[in-house]
């Protein structure tokens, strides 16, 4: 019962967007004049802004959990304000916004799994998969709107896999997850020898031209030429975010999640059927893995099997747990990963206005994100400070 | 009696958050004899053994070992003196040989600080170790996991001789040996005895203790409760001893009404993990049906697969005449079979969770709708369960591992109230609980009876046993091996279906 509902809430919310997608490609962009793309953008943002603001819980752990990386990135954004007369330009803005989009989406797959006490390390490689299959579908002549019905059907059966292993087995997430980057990776190589791309998909069936550009445009707001017009992959991103934080706070199921993060014996013997919400969990997060990687295709035109999504999963476990997430589970809110998805990006965009050489960024990024944890980690734990005197008492 | 005594403690006190575990206590252990500590769970037996031992340290006191006073500030100084605790759980590292396990942490060496093992002289002194506890000495190779638990025990032993104890004691070392090794091991036992070697022994099973001590030193409530020789060592004396106090707790019975018809019927269950005997149960309306037992009788596992948290492998589970199938506690929680577990931090609770978060979790389905919590009614639900119980909470946000034993129980016991339990199963309701607490459990309990809820209480407690129960049923060994009606219900009568002696 409780697995089908949040089967059944999650692929309705996920079947709206695609259907708004179809219904934005198929008929507006026929009927109604240019700029429909805007109107689309700005109901989406409006609406799921909104709904993060009727969910959002400014209980005291929850603020805790935040005041980190809101710290974290005013000094950043200062920073880079700071750094550069074109930081706040609107080109670069929706550069940002975009790169936060597009980890934002992972991160938020990431996060579920670890609040309910998983670990997902086969997302880059997924995202890869997904990115490598969609390209060959499309060249291979599916239409671009088929393709990602396929690339999201695999990422559910990706999904089930994890989670069918995890539960029913009683693997390791951990284990089964490692070996699946392994498993994915390769068969990203397998399907496609060559890097693919849209300009190829174009070019063997110029007849989707179009529906390729037109899910271009509106997922990730790039034209033809590949010039950034709005960053759309935000807009995707927070209707995720959105209907993940109705589920998180507002829903019987999220409720299980955070209890079975926290304590899976309490959770069984309450009652909750604790393997299937780890199932589905795991489908949620692998189906966001895949649309990440339409996304990435769409976004940077080309994917390589050997590379495309490559080690995404630890800056979507960094994003997650920057964002408040505690890899021991039970702790997540849907506001902190929007916010933890930003992180990276702004650190990667500071980088270059600072002209520090390309060479120095993994090392920089690796120790800021490391100073954010350490700083959000001792926040913590002084707020709970009394918890833990008191469980040190009992010992 | 001949000779200075071995070691001799006096006035020793240990308190624990909420709990004085001894209170006074005095014991005396001579050169050469099998002192046997007997006392019911919570007596308080496990804690001077481990004050002994040097896991505590007394709070209040003083222990004269060999004639000299002592304070052990860990287990290893007190292993270094001479005293070694065989723990109830063999602390063995399983994937090294018997050889490798005898010398762990002190092994001979040679090369200084090179410390290049010298096998030849730790196989000749462990071969004499073996010798000692009769076992072969091709033994020595052997991974320790490969041996059966009692020859384990007896390798435990050995090291312990190694390092050259002269008092040896024994948590409960018979609960997981067979009959023989069970033998073996007061053979061994003799033989030490007569090498000088003093024993403390803690057993469960007063059989036992008849046979191989010399003397026993009864706790109860954390204080001495007296002293027996070998002469008086019998198996009522030893019980009156155990229990022999007044009743002085409060047990309500205002809202209980003469038991109604069956409303649970268990037949011939087992179940996986489970004893291979088949046990049988009726509940009916409206009773407190106490189920007693030692540590360890199997109560807890049989209340846990009428729960569905253990597969049932045969038998059958009536509720209210019709036959239920409970494969997962949800099923058992939708037929309205609830359990409060024995462990409520591990199992009942999400501490870090706040009491509102813990009370809603089985709840969720009822004051939801299209999987939406309707915020109205969950606080609805949180405001009368927490008056209704009387919780002690400045908000229903309060995380539940910050309230007192009997707050957390009490929201254990909330999270199903809202249900309307048909059967409600407490496992130690009252564990933990201070004496206030305590009471206004026992009146919700009676309350729940009164409204015609069968409860199934299980308990080591006696004094709850004895003032709570309408009726009894007695585990032993995985058995149920009696039922007492109320006007049967002794402590004695309890005592000797738990220990075995009246079966």
């Amino acid at each position: 019962m409780n697995g089908s509902v949040i089967f059944g809430g999650f692929f309705a919310g996920s079947a709206a967007v695609v259907l708004a997608l179809w219904l934005a490609l198929d008929l507006p962009l026929r009927l109604l004049p240019l700029g429909n793309r805007y109107q689309l953008w700005f109901a989406s943002l409006a609406f799921s802004l909104a709904l993060l603001a009727y969910t959002l819980e400014l209980s005291r752990r929850n603020l805790v959990r935040l005041v980190g990386v809101v710290v974290l990135l005013a000094v950043l954004i200062g920073t880079l304000a700071a750094s550069s007369e074109t930081a706040f330009d609107r080109s670069n803005i929706f550069e940002l916004l975009s790169r936060q989009g597009a980890l934002g989406v992972i991160t938020i797959g990431a996060a579920l799994i670890i609040l309910t006490g998983g670990i997902d390390l086969s997302i880059g490689s997924v995202v890869g998969l997904s990115a490598v299959a969609f390209g060959t579908l499309m060249e291979s002549g599916v239409s671009p709107v088929a393709s990602l019905g396929l690339v999201l059907a695999l990422g559910v059966a990706v999904g089930l896999t994890n989670g069918l292993l995890v539960t029913q087995l009683r693997l390791q997430a951990f284990l089964v997850t490692l070996c699946g980057m392994f498993v994915f990776r390769g068969f990203a190589r397998e399907i496609n020898k060559k890097q693919t791309g849209l300009v190829l998909a174009k070019e063997n069936h110029p007849e989707m031209a179009e529906s390729i550009d037109g899910l271009r445009a509106l997922l990730v707001g790039k034209t033809e030429n590949g010039a950034l017009e709005f960053p759309a992959m935000l807009v995707v991103m927070l209707l995720f975010a959105s209907i993940v934080a109705v589920i998180l706070h507002k829903s019987a199921h999220g409720r299980y999640w955070f209890a079975i993060g926290y304590n899976d014996r309490a959770a069984r013997y309450a009652g909750i059927g604790v393997e299937r919400q780890r199932i589905a969990v795991f489908v949620i997060g692998s189906t966001l893995a895949a649309f990440a990687g339409v996304l990435l295709l769409l976004n940077t035109g080309t994917a390589d099997p050997t590379n495309a999504g490559g080690s995404l999963e630890l800056y979507a476990i960094t994003a997650a747990v920057l964002g408040g997430v505690s890899l021991k589970g039970g702790e997540c809110t849907a506001i902190g990963l929007v916010l933890g998805a930003l992180v990276q990006p702004v650190i990667n965009n500071l980088m270059t206005f600072l002209e520090i050489r390309q060479s120095a960024e993994p090392w920089v990024i690796g120790l800021i994100l490391l100073l954010g944890t350490i700083a959000d980690e001792l926040i913590r734990r002084d707020a709970f400070g009394s918890i833990r005197r008191y469980f040190l008492r009992r010992a | 009696m001949p000779g200075e005594p071995l070691l001799v403690a006096r006035n020793i006190r240990k308190q624990f958050p909420g709990v004085l575990a001894l209170d006074g206590v005095n014991a005396t252990v001579r050169p050469g004899e099998v002192l046997a500590l007997v006392g019911e769970n919570g007596a308080g037996k496990s804690t001077l053994m481990k004050i002994l031992a040097g896991i505590y340290q007394p709070d209040g006191g003083e222990i004269e070992f060999l004639g000299r006073p002592v304070r052990f500030n860990g287990p290893l100084a007190a292993m270094r003196a001479g005293i070694s605790l065989i723990h109830q759980e063999l602390n063995l590292a399983e994937n090294l040989s018997v050889q490798d396990n005898l010398f762990l942490g002190r092994e001979t060496t040679f090369a200084g600080p090179l410390k290049l093992l010298n096998n030849r002289d730790a196989g000749r002194i462990g071969a004499g170790l073996l010798q000692r506890v009769g076992l072969p000495v091709s033994f020595l190779s052997k991974p320790v996991g490969d041996l059966p638990p009692g020859q384990k025990q007896l390798v435990e032993i050995a090291r312990a001789l190694g390092l050259d104890a002269k008092l040896l004691i024994m948590d409960e070392p018979t609960s997981s040996l067979t009959q023989t090794e069970t033998d073996r091991l007061y053979e061994v036992i003799a033989d030490l005895k007569a090498g000088g070697v003093s024993v403390v022994y803690i057993s469960h099973r007063l059989a036992e203790i008849r046979r191989c001590a010399d003397r026993a030193i009864v706790l109860r409530d954390g204080r001495n409760a007296g002293e027996l020789a070998k002469a008086e060592l019998t198996h009522a004396n030893i019980v009156r001893m155990m229990i022999g106090r007044d009743l002085k707790q409060f047990f309500p019975r205002h809202h209980r009404k003469p038991a109604g018809g069956t409303v649970l019927e268990i037949e011939g269950l087992t179940f996986r993990g489970g004893p291979k005997y088949p046990a049988s149960l009726r509940l009916r309306a409206g009773e407190v049906l106490g189920m007693a037992g030692l540590v360890g009788a199997g109560r807890t596992e049989l209340s846990e697969a009428v729960f569905g948290l253990r597969a049932i492998t045969s038998g059958r589970i009536l509720l209210g005449g019709q036959p239920i199938c409970i494969r997962k506690p949800a099923d058992a929680i939708r037929a309205g079979i609830l359990l409060a577990p024995e462990d409520r931090r591990m199992n009942g609770l999400v501490l870090e969770d706040g009491i509102g978060a813990n009370l809603s979790l089985p709840n969720l389905d009822r004051i939801s709708r299209f999987d939406m919590v309707d915020a109205n009614a969950e606080r609805t639900l949180h405001a009368d369960t927490i008056a209704r119980l009387a919780i002690k909470t400045p908000n229903a946000a309060q995380a539940v591992g910050l309230l007192s034993g009997g707050n957390q129980q009490k929201v254990v016991f909330g999270k199903w109230l809202a249900r309307g339990p048909k059967v409600l199963i407490l496992d130690e309701p009252t564990r933990g609980v201070d004496v206030g607490a305590k009471t206004e459990i026992y009146a919700l309990i009676d309350e729940l009876a009164g409204r015609g809820v069968a409860v199934w209480m299980i308990t080591s407690d006696m004094e709850e046993l004895l003032g709570m129960s309408d009726r009894a049923v007695v585990m032993h060994d995985g058995r149920i091996v009696g039922e007492l009606e109320r006007n049967e219900l002794t402590e004695e009568a309890v005592m000797n279906l738990a220990t075995g002696v009246g079966a």
